[in-house]
């Protein structure tokens, strides 16, 4: 199969690819040492359509494809991949209100959302309840008009920048992850306060919070979907939110790889720039292969989502090999750039830091073995 | 106000460009096409313009089938109309043939300004703004850095940054502007607009369409051709003069004079 892009899919690409090279791959460096949340950027993504590409215009999106999605996150991450997985967020936000908001609620919070006047976070994890998410103990209780939660997220990312949280809790206990339900939670509702701020290895122009719930009053027409529904609902932003960072890891990579070549070029051992010698020629041949499997992969996954078919095993699958593969690209370029790479002093150091979080968030790399096995396993022969 | 834009397609900056088999060209294979940069801010002031006293942005481009990408581009930036000149015969224009082409689409549409880059970053000639204005017969301001139009009026003030000064000139419209960095800041196009620009207008036109016969253009209507080109010779390697500083010093000094012929 070759993978030909369409003329606007190309020229997504290349303008993406410039707005990344030149506002922000400039400074990401920066960003990253003083923790900065790059908010200009932010919004002048927000102005050229990159917060709510999927969304269609009507709702004040960008009305794209995922195959454009995937072009542009890669092209972000490939600049800077804080700023990506603040924008992989809130297209993530953006697809359960699409899917399962009501008309008033797509009106007051996807438009502004998709347009980017203000961003959103996605809270399921929990002090208590990663991979296992249905083991989550934040509980919302109906009274006269209003869900009372009580509970705290972890890992929430974006979480002092958002205006806007899709938030899971439970609604029915007995009924394990059928009665977890979604809620849209604004910043300011009496009881709702950002916790601790984490200090991370990486990703550092982004924001990663606690979020605390103290008898937070959530209006009952923020319910978002039916009770019960919101397992299913998180789920499925997950799925397409994988494709997402699928696509940051192969950004990352591709980074990786263009400065480790241009750093082998120049770097001179025993008379000769080193990447003359074998050992570094091979790994290069490899990072390179392996960066354009992933592509593929990850664009194959989003090809599958845009024409409606199922795609939850192929969008498992290039997450799970695309952030395998950064960590591996990652350890290689910084190997390239020897003790150099090592310092601070040139961006490999932040590539291999940031890369290290792909396996871990919207599913570990053994849960996504265990959704591709299960539907491997599943399939009748 | 009828606004036109003329742009070239140029090598990416970032391409490395490999000369062709015939000495003459550069090997397009491998090579990334953009807008020529100084087009952008040319592409950029036409919108404002535009946007600020209403009207409508031709933008016009010579060249062979890749540029319609160039052309699509500035669609996605807010022009709205493209129309790409293109014939076998157009293939090795000089500068001036080059303006002759455009000139004869430009003769063919209403126009009250026309915008070109001060400079295409391939060739780097800057006459193609030049010869434009002269076959046209307007007035032309080139390297503008801050422009000032007034449509009823049809005057326009344009500020040029020219050595050591500033020089700030005024002309009638229609007229031909060149433009220079600092003018503005160019617009990236957004998302919805990248897909719209499929859908606007993309005109063709051949040198039959524009009048021209083929010995007016290309290579046959050139005065200037290229005879061959070739890359500058690679960078030789640095020295390093070691030793007692009083000896590196008067080393130095000789290799600058004797070698380097600097001082
Ligand atoms: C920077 C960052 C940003 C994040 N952003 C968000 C966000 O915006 N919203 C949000 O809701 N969450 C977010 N997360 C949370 C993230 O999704 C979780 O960290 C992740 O799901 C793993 O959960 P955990 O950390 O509790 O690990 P655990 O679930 O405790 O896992 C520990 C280890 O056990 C393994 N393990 C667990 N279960 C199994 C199994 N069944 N089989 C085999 N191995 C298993 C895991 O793979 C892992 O190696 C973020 C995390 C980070 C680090």
């Amino acid at each position: 199969m070759t993978f030909q892009l369409t003329e606007e899919q190309r020229m997504i690409q290349m303008t993406v690819r410039e707005f990344a090279r030149k506002e922000i791959e400039p400074i990401a460096g920066k960003w990253d040492r003083e923790s900065l949340f790059p908010e200009e950027t932010i919004s002048k993504m927000a102005e050229m359509g990159l917060l709510g590409m999927m969304v269609p215009s009507e709702y004040g999106g960008a009305g794209l494809d995922t195959v454009s999605y995937s072009l542009a996150m890669q092209e972000i991450a490939y600049a800077c991949a804080s700023t990506s997985v603040i924008m992989g967020v809130n297209n993530l936000v953006c697809e359960p209100l699409l899917k399962f908001g009501t008309e008033a609620q797509k009106q007051k919070y996807l438009v502004p959302l998709a347009q980017g006047k203000f961003i959103g976070s996605f809270a399921l994890t929990e002090p208590g309840a990663g991979s296992d998410a249905a083991n989550q103990k934040t509980s919302a209780l109906l009274k006269d008009n209003f869900y009372i939660l009580n509970g705290t997220k972890m890992f929430i990312t974006s979480g002092s920048h958002a205006k806007v949280f899709i938030t899971t809790a439970v609604t029915d206990k007995a009924a394990r992850h059928h009665g977890i339900s979604a809620f849209i939670v604004e910043k300011g509702m009496p009881g709702f306060s950002i916790g601790k701020i984490e200090d991370k290895m990486g990703l550092r122009a982004s924001d990663t919070t606690e979020l605390i719930f103290e008898n937070c009053r959530v209006p009952s027409e923020n319910l978002l979907g039916k009770e019960g529904e919101g397992f299913k609902i998180m789920m499925a932003a997950l799925d397409g939110g994988r494709i997402g960072i699928a696509s940051q890891s192969v950004g990352i990579a591709q980074a990786c790889l263009d400065a480790a070549t241009r750093y082998a070029k120049k770097r001179e051992a025993f008379g000769q720039p080193i990447a003359e010698f074998q050992g570094i020629r091979w790994m290069i041949a490899d990072m390179a292969t392996e960066i354009e499997a992933a592509r593929l992969l990850t664009l194959q996954a989003a090809l599958l989502k845009d024409r409606g078919l199922p795609f939850t095993k192929e969008a498992s699958m290039a997450k799970l090999f695309a952030s395998e593969m950064v960590n591996r690209v990652a350890y290689k370029a910084l190997q390239i750039h020897g003790g150099y790479g090592y310092l601070k002093d040139f961006p490999v150091e932040r590539y291999y830091r940031d890369a290290r979080v792909t396996t871990i968030y919207e599913g570990t790399s053994e849960i996504q073995r265990n959704v591709i096995a299960k539907l491997v396993l599943s399939t009748e022969d | 106000m009828n606004i036109i834009v003329c742009i070239k397609q140029v090598p990416d900056t970032t391409t490395k460009v490999r000369v062709g088999k015939d000495g003459k060209h550069i090997d397009p294979g491998g090579v990334k096409f953009i807008v020529n940069t100084y087009d952008d801010f040319a592409v950029e002031e036409a919108i404002r313009l535009k946007e600020r006293f209403g009207g409508e942005v031709t933008v016009i481009s010579m060249g062979p089938e890749r540029v319609k990408e160039a052309l699509r581009m500035c669609l996605a930036m807010g022009a709205d109309k493209a129309i790409q000149l293109w014939d076998p015969a157009f293939e090795d224009s000089d500068p001036y043939t080059t303006a002759l082409i455009l000139s004869k689409a430009i003769q063919q549409l209403p126009y009250d300004i026309i915008f070109c880059g001060k400079q295409a970053i391939d060739r780097d000639t800057m006459s193609v703004p030049v010869y434009l204005a002269e076959l046209l017969g307007l007035p032309q301001a080139t390297l503008v850095v801050k422009l000032e139009v007034d449509p009823n009026a049809r005057k326009f003030i344009a500020y040029r940054d020219i050595e050591g000064a500033k020089e700030v000139i005024e002309g009638l419209l229609p007229a031909v502007i060149s433009t220079q960095w600092k003018l503005n800041e160019p617009r990236y196009p957004t998302l919805p607009n990248i897909m719209k620009a499929k859908k606007k207008e993309l005109k063709e036109l051949n040198a039959a369409a524009l009048g021209l016969d083929s010995a007016q253009v290309g290579e046959k209507g050139s005065r200037v051709k290229v005879l061959s080109m070739e890359l500058p010779p690679p960078r030789s390697k640095g020295k390093i003069l070691k030793g007692d500083p009083r000896e590196v010093c008067r080393e130095l000094v000789r290799l600058l004079r004797e070698e380097a012929k600097v001082i």
